[in-house]
């Protein structure tokens, strides 16, 4: 398991360095002088040569990509102040630490992922066991109809619907904002109510579908039958038996589901108005600000490769015949 | 000893021996393309201490058969009907709650394939362990050291190392085993084990058939012993129902199933398998054509369209009249006793060497 | 037990070896899959021993018959044979050509004249092709253009292996199991080989469709004069199609006779264990010794020293794991019955002492069975 460890991280670490030289090669083919750019319209050539040494753009790109990686592990010194590891540089346009810039959005993103993932889990596992539960009856009918329904919604769509529902006609609701947890849970979550019920919808009606059809398949399967020919009562054979075997796809899906989110939902949060990495990003690529891409490419990088290391754990801990491979 | 067993369609009162009495047993799956009569008026008894083989090929229904016997069938998508009396009690009427009492605890089952029928999720420690709490509510401990010692009686080295093994980690011939000792957790008066051999190779075959045969002895219970191999239920069964179409089309002991076999289906089963000690210049005779569609069986006799004997019979009477399995030692088929004793005699029994 | 019984030679038997021209021979064949593994670079840490030098030969027209139980080995002799697998040791040669390690090119030619039948006649047909198409098919690979066109050859070899020539359109699913294996006959058939491995042909079919695709294998031999191998687990139908048979055990040929002198006169221990672990639909079959074997097969990553049946078998000794034996002929045995054992059995399967009860459960129960 140790040996499992060791190997995944490693594999995880030479990604996230390939995908961060892949980025900010890529980049630079863009022909484009940043520090232009950084220093506006009116800018006096004196100036922009100040500030490309600044931003270190003077020297050769593999010493500035030598530098930029160096940063991660070891920070890294800027005409502003020392910039703790994890560095991921400074912004070209606001001159901000990049890891500084992620951590302000961050908690938006980690808010609205954990609200949205509390949800659709209870609700759509709970629905799709329940449908399964019942197969055949109207009961399974409605819930697999409305699923299917919802699951073809985006959230662009649903989410003005419910804002023009709840906020802008009845007033009902103010628009969803911000609030920082810790200084008031409530609020927090009364903030996030309708980007978190917009968001659940969708998904819980994709993980409905997929426990539903999971829990069919094990049903079926002749280790369940075992169990019911054994006189195992019927809730323990569907709990014990068929469950455990429909965890090792929806943790698979749920895996990728979940680095989706944590990486930043864009759709969500440009239709909510909502200051999340996700708006980061597409911000700072318009602008063409490398140091910000590239934290938050490796940012969401680093959930991906941390989640599906998660998830083959998961696997391992799920089906012993995976352990011993 | 001949089982007792009345005539098909009239339900009676069963014989003071029989644990297991079967009556017109239909079960009906519906499915998109129609209704499949899988199990179309079956009977049947077992005796206490006593095997009853089934045999039959894909799709006779024998399968079917034992699931619905232990109400395995999903009530939404089938239909059974008949009586099923297990000492006495009919099950087809029981509550969900009542079989779960009955299964696993007085009537136990044996699948095929143990790699598929174990869950690979538990350890087989307690998978066993599992259903003696249940029905016994016998402590962990307990349930741990019956475990143990079924499993040592089944011969699985080690037992109580191999305890908290996995299944994958057993190889077939020990999941098979495994499987033989959860059946018997609970001393059951009836065991069902459905092709319990096939998946297996034929030296570990035979060491798991004199295992259930010897443990027989020893526990008492009844086994049925479902089938598609005439020389496995030759060395297990003591009575013999050969099934076609969701049908028994011949029932008798087993040495008179096969050394006077009655029935067209039954001759053909037995002359189209080689024998170890058959002549090899004889040409096999398979039976001509493939089963019937359950969707759609043939009017009358299920087999007479692939039957070569169906002239010998007046009329149309193998298309379209149902020939009946009376009772006792019977063959359900519309030639006279006297034919079929003759074309057994001189058309079939010197092909069998 | 005497080891070496004189036999009357050559007892006129019709399935005695002929003289006849050798098609195929294996000599010392081997196939060993690696296994991968460790930490930190996966490297190999072993090899699965599928087939651990065998030899033997296959001669024009006859039908040789390849039995064992699951993990002997046979299946992916017989693929070697056929060369879907490349040997990783030994030779194999074919009509005098060395084709072991042939190339795709070189195989051409030969490729046409060996082929396959396989065991799952749903997975081994296309299900998008019709089955003219699927017959047809290794013809225009082969560029083969029999006179008379190709589709009416097709129609030819459908009536000859007993379906209906104005099937031609039809696809895969539109037939049972026994007439879809029909089908992978006539595919086989379509190049007019010299040699067909047929890897457990019958075994996934009902018991009445088996001796239908049996009879129509057996009269494909004898008529085209084919030769077979002819790869089962079942001994009685083995037995029933071919005239010399070889058993395998854990990658080795453990003994090879007419089929008289294995199935009547076997010498080597593992072969009076299958023999009298067949069931028999005989109600009395009382004469017959009865061997039952302890646990399974043991795996093939690591299979025992010396003689690798020794951990299953009642007559093994110290030699038996340190030497492995040679597979000769004994003395008595009739020419070309080899067997692989330092100590073989009398050459009967009749009983003549007592049961041997290895299964220490059965052993235990039956004691107790006795004492009662």
């Amino acid at each position: 398991m140790l040996q499992f460890l060791i190997r995944r991280l490693t594999g995880a670490v030479v990604i996230m360095f390939l995908i961060g030289a892949f980025t900010f090669f890529l980049f630079y083919t863009i022909p484009q002088d940043f520090a232009q750019l950084s220093c506006g319209k009116n800018c006096s050539p004196e100036n922009i040569a100040v500030i490309r040494e600044n931003l270190g753009l003077d020297k050769p790109i593999t010493t500035q990509f030598w530098e930029f990686m160096r940063g991660i592990v070891a920070g890294r010194d800027f005409a502003v102040g020392h910039c703790a590891a994890p560095c991921l540089g400074q912004s070209f346009s606001t001159g901000d630490f990049v890891w500084d810039s992620i951590m302000d959005r961050f908690p938006l993103t980690l808010s609205l992922t954990v609200g949205a993932l509390v949800i659709f889990l209870v609700i759509g596992l709970g629905s799709g066991l329940l449908a399964a539960w019942k197969r055949g009856t109207a009961l399974d009918k409605a819930v697999s109809g409305a699923s299917m329904v919802l699951s073809s919604f985006q959230i662009y769509f649903l989410g003005p619907i419910v804002l023009g529902l709840f906020v802008y006609s009845t007033g009902w609701m103010e628009n969803p904002k911000y609030v920082p947890f810790l200084d008031n849970p409530v609020d927090w979550a009364v903030a996030l109510l309708i980007p978190w019920a917009v968001m659940a919808t969708i998904f819980t009606a994709q993980y409905t579908r997929m426990s539903r059809s999971t829990m069919i398949e094990q049903l079926q399967e002749e280790h369940v039958r075992t169990a019911r020919a054994k006189g195992m009562p019927q809730r323990y054979v569907f709990f014990r038996y068929a469950w455990r075997g429909s965890l090792a796809p929806i943790v698979t899906i749920l895996g990728m589901d979940l680095s989706g989110l944590l990486a930043g939902g864009v759709v969500t949060e440009f239709t909510f108005d909502l200051a999340g990495i996700g708006r980061l990003a597409v911000e700072s690529s318009l602008t063409k600000d490398l140091p910000v891409t590239m934290g938050v490419m490796l940012f969401g990088a680093f959930f991906i490769l941390v989640l599906n290391i998660i998830v083959d754990l998961a696997y391992a801990y799920i089906d012993p015949r995976v352990r011993l491979a | 000893m001949t089982t007792l067993t009345k005539t098909e369609d009239t339900p009676a009162p069963t014989g003071p021996e029989a644990f297991l009495s079967v009556r017109d047993l239909r079960v009906r799956f519906s499915t998109e393309d129609g209704v499949v009569k899988a199990v179309d008026g079956l009977s049947f008894d077992v005796e206490r201490g006593k095997t009853l083989g089934i045999v039959g090929e894909s799709g006779s229904g024998k399968s079917v058969t034992n699931l619905a016997v232990l109400g395995l069938h999903n009530p939404q998508s089938s239909s059974v009907t008949g009586e099923i009396l297990l000492d006495g009690k009919n099950l087809i009427a029981a509550s969900e709650k009542e079989m779960e009492r009955i299964r696993g605890n007085r009537a136990a089952m044996i699948f095929q394939d143990p790699l598929t029928a174990l869950s690979p999720y538990y350890t087989v420690g307690r998978q066993l362990a599992e259903p003696f709490r249940k029905h016994t509510g016998a402590s962990r401990k307990e349930a741990k050291a019956r475990a143990i010692e079924m499993l040592t009686k089944v011969g699985i080295p080690q037992p109580a190392l191999r305890f908290d093994d996995y299944p994958h980690q057993f190889s077939g011939g020990m999941r098979q085993r495994a499987m033989i000792a959860m059946s018997l957790m609970c001393n059951p008066d009836l065991l069902i084990a459905d092709e319990p051999t096939t998946a297996l190779d034929v030296t570990v075959q035979a060491q798991i058939l004199d295992l259930l045969k010897d443990l027989q002895q020893e526990f008492g219970s009844a086994i049925i012993f479902i089938t598609h191999d005439l020389g496995v239920i030759a060395n297990m069964a003591d009575d013999l129902l050969v099934m076609y179409a969701g049908r028994a089309v011949e029932r008798g002991t087993v040495r008179e199933v096969l050394q006077q076999p009655k029935h067209p289906y039954t001759w053909g089963l037995l002359s189209s398998m080689p024998r170890l000690g058959g002549d090899i210049n004889e040409a096999l005779m398979p039976i001509p054509g493939s089963p019937p569609s359950l969707l759609n069986p043939p009017s009358g006799c299920p087999f007479h369209p692939r039957c070569a004997f169906t002239e010998k019979v007046d009329g149309e009477r193998c298309s379209g009249e149902r020939p009946l399995l009376a009772e006792g030692r019977a063959a359900a088929c519309h030639l006279t006793p006297e034919q079929k004793r003759t074309i057994f005699i001189d058309d079939i029994k010197p092909r069998l060497g | 037990m005497s080891e070496n019984v004189t036999l009357p030679e050559q007892q006129g038997s019709s399935d005695g070896v002929r003289e006849r021209r050798e098609l195929l021979s294996v000599e010392g064949m081997a196939m060993h899959f690696p296994i991968y593994g460790g930490f930190p670079f996966k490297r190999q840490v072993g090899a699965v021993k599928a087939v651990d030098g065998i030899d033997l030969s296959v001669y024009e027209g006859e039908s040789l018959g390849l039995v064992g139980e699951s993990g002997c080995g046979k299946s992916t002799t017989g693929r070697m044979m056929t060369r879907l697998l490349e040997p990783t040791g030994g030779k194999i040669t074919y009509r005098g050509q060395d084709i072991t390690h042939a190339g795709r090119r070189q195989l051409a030619p030969i490729r046409s004249e060996i082929q396959m039948i396989f065991q799952d006649p749903y997975s081994s047909l296309n299900p998008r092709q019709t089955v003219g198409t699927i017959i047809k098919s290794p013809m225009e690979v082969n560029g083969v253009n029999p006179s008379g066109g190709r589709e009416n050859r097709v129609r030819e070899l459908l009536e000859l292996v007993g379906l209906n020539p104005e099937h031609y359109n039809r696809f895969p699913h539109e037939f049972s199991g026994g007439q879809r294996q029909r089908i992978g006959v006539a595919r086989a058939l379509a190049l007019q080989p010299k040699l067909i491995v047929a890897d457990e042909p019958v075994s996934a079919l009902d018991v009445s469709i088996q001796a239908q695709v049996v009879n129509l294998l057996q009269k494909v031999q004898r008529e085209m004069g084919i030769a077979f191998v002819f790869i089962a687990h079942d001994l009685a139908i083995v037995r029933h199609f071919s005239e010399r048979v070889a058993v395998m055990y854990l990658g080795k040929v453990v003994e090879v006779a007419d089929r008289d002198s294995l199935y009547n006169r076997p010498r080597h221990p593992y072969t009076h264990a299958l023999l009298s672990a067949v069931p028999e639909a005989d109600v009395d079959s009382a004469s017959k010794e009865r061997i039952r074997l302890e646990g399974d097969v043991p795996s093939p990553v690591n299979p025992p020293s010396g003689c690798r049946f020794r951990t299953r078998c009642w007559k093994a000794q110290d030699k038996c794991a340190t030497d492995e034996p040679p597979l000769v002929q004994i003395s008595g045995n009739r020419e070309g019955h080899l067997t692989a054992c330092h100590f073989p059995e009398d050459p009967t399967t009749e009983k003549t002492g007592a049961d041997i009860v290895l299964d220490p459960a059965l052993a235990q129960l039956e004691k107790t069975a006795d004492t009662e």
